[in-house]
């Protein structure tokens, strides 16, 4: 994340309560009650409930088909990618999954988050080539159809960028200002280790350098270990082709590794002894130190949680039974376990998971939850297979100081006041 | 592909097998034209950068000309990232990360200035104003003096200031 991709603001989110307040009028839910929207409009909406028969079951509805790529209902609208304040440059900047309005673990392809370098490029496939070559005994040119007649693979994968959830930044509310630069799909596509086969990797071979069709020609080296385990050639995302945005018609996805590595619109793989040292992995993507130094290479992203509800700009409806939910994720592996604290982290309860838990995915979490209507602070710890403990920010602060811009990974605590409002316990 | 020398000639009869069934016979073979059209990633000796060379004064006139709508007419910033100064405040409270504080390799800026700048225009600069305009940012870091001549062998040779300030990713370092 460049600075004005990532900086602070104050964003009027269109938050779960606002749409409640604001469409009771239009979807006459159970939130009627709202003092002083006694409007005809009101009125004319109750004919729509019981014991009247709804309008819309008066006359047939849109034809079959009548959006040949199905959209959301209207009623959804608010539920879009969204883009933090006034970035310098719209082309080189990020927007962010509205993870407080999703359930399960799937992000829709149309609210998957974007990190761009040089903007969207544009690319007809049957123009586009990946070339692999630098220490390979045969260095191929492939088409995306040559791409395609490989033995394919499928994995549901996290991705998250390196930026996502800052040290520093002040005026952000949601569980999507906060951290939506997390996502999760299935990713269909060849094993990178069966095409550097077929190109045959030499033996002094350490690194694979990816580089993009865009405008940034983005760069990032990856361990060629890394390349020959789980590394996929990708070419759809959650069973259609990839999005533009998310590097259409070819990208490279590293499960696990901070998203940037993913580079999108791959045209090249040059097979390397040493790392590119790209601005991308010296300037940028480096996490600064106290001491003056910088973590370079730093790949992983380790195991992280949000709770999504009750999270910040919600509002609890009622005093009483509440079911807290939220994801849990980390680039190490399976997610072993996630606990929630409703008393500011003092006790810890075990969550339950749903059912599956994948590997370097997004794992829903659940707990049953009654408010007795005081405030309260609620928050939620991943721990991974490896037996990693989510860190609470301070940790995070103490031993890596204020600079450091990517991976922060620690509890994020919601407060919830006597009326019922969340908001973020750490603004 | 890094074998155990005990294990090697187990690794042999296994690579042969996987070479057999890895023999798909897909892809075209790149040519040494087609490689060296795409190939434009500099490594930090300054491996693969191009002929030609550029000093601080035509330098100047690309910065003004390019840049320096984006990044301020004496590389300060502006809709771009600051370019100059910060030098030693990289463990200060506010750290100034420029080219001149941060960038470890005077290459990766030839690299980069020639794959994605400017912003709205990238590889539109031809490699003797690439090499140009590098010079002038690091002059203007106070990094090589005035009508300095930067080509494939003299970049590569300068020291940046921040060359020993990485380390390798040393994490789990808290929440174990």
């Amino acid at each position: 994340m460049d600075e004005f991709a990532d900086r602070d603001v104050d964003v009027d989110q269109p938050s779960r309560r606002n749409f409640l307040k604001g469409s009771t009028a239009a979807i006459g839910g159970g939130i009627v009650g709202v003092a002083g929207l006694a409007t005809a409009a009101q009125a004319q909406q109750a004919n729509n409930l019981p014991p009247n028969v709804p309008e819309w079951m008066t006359y047939p509805g849109d034809d079959t088909a009548h959006n040949p790529y199905g959209l959301p209902s209207p009623y959804e609208e608010h539920v879009v990618r969204k883009v933090l304040g006034t970035p310098k440059t719209y082309s080189a900047a990020s927007s962010r999954t509205p993870l407080q309005d999703l359930d399960g673990i799937i992000t829709p392809n149309g609210l998957h988050y974007e990190r761009h370098h040089g903007g969207i490029p544009e690319i007809d496939p049957a123009q586009h080539r990946l070339m692999i070559f630098g220490l390979v005994d045969r260095p191929l040119v492939f088409t995306m159809d040559d791409l395609k007649r490989f033995p394919s693979v499928s994995r549901i994968h996290m991705m998250e960028c390196s930026g996502n959830q800052s040290f520093t930044a002040t005026g952000r509310n949601t569980a999507q200002e906060l951290m939506g630069l997390v996502s999760c799909a299935e990713w269909t596509g060849v094993a990178l280790k069966t095409v550097l086969e077929e190109c045959g990797v030499q033996s002094n071979a350490r690194w694979v350098v990816a580089e993009g069709a865009d405008a940034a020609a983005m760069t990032r080296s990856i361990p060629l270990e890394k390349c020959l385990d789980d590394v996929i050639l990708a070419y759809s995302q959650n069973g259609e082709r990839i999005r533009p945005e998310q590097g259409y018609p070819l990208r490279i996805f590293v499960p696990g590794y901070e998203g940037n590595m993913s580079v999108k619109w791959l045209r090249s793989l040059q097979v390397r002894e040493e790392p590119i040292y790209s601005r991308e992995e010296t300037s940028k993507y480096t996490d600064l130190l106290p001491d003056g130094h910088s973590r370079q290479f730093s790949f992983m992203m380790e195991a992280k949680s949000i709770i999504t509800y009750p999270s910040g700009g919600q509002q609890l409806s009622a005093q009483g039974y509440h079911e807290i939910s939220g994801l849990a994720w980390s680039g190490y592996g399976k997610i072993e376990r996630v606990e929630v604290s409703v008393d500011g982290g003092e006790t810890w309860q075990e969550a339950q998971l749903q059912d599956p838990v994948l590997p370097i995915c997004l794992t829903r979490f659940r707990l049953p939850w009654a408010w007795e209507g005081e405030p309260v602070t609620i928050m939620s710890r991943a721990i991974d297979e490896t037996g990693y403990v989510q860190p609470t920010l301070e940790a995070l602060l103490d031993a890596r100081g204020r600079n450091s811009v990517y991976h922060n990974h620690a509890i994020q605590p919601w407060a919830i006041a006597a009326n019922g409002e969340v908001s973020n316990a750490n603004a | 592909m890094r074998m155990r020398d005990g294990l090697l000639s187990a690794a042999i009869v296994l690579a042969s097998t996987a070479a057999a069934l890895a023999d798909y016979g897909i892809g075209t073979p790149a040519t040494p034209e087609e490689i060296a059209g795409w190939n434009i990633s500099i490594g930090r000796d300054g491996d693969n950068l191009p002929a030609g060379s550029g000093d601080t004064v035509a330098g100047a006139e690309v910065f003004e000309q390019r840049c320096s709508a984006c990044h301020g007419e004496s590389g300060e910033g502006g809709i771009g990232d600051r370019l100059v100064g910060g030098q030693g405040t990289l463990s200060d409270e506010r750290p100034i990360k420029t080219v001149g504080s941060y960038w470890p390799y005077a290459t990766t800026l030839f690299d980069y200035i020639r794959r994605a700048m400017p912003l709205d225009s990238p590889q539109s600069l031809s490699a003797d104003e690439v090499y140009a305009v590098s010079a002038y940012i690091l002059m203007l870091n106070g990094i090589v003096d005035e009508g300095t001549v930067l080509d494939a062998d003299s970049l590569p040779a300068i020291e940046m200031p921040n060359r020993d300030g990485f380390v390798l990713d040393d994490r789990p370092d808290v929440g174990q």
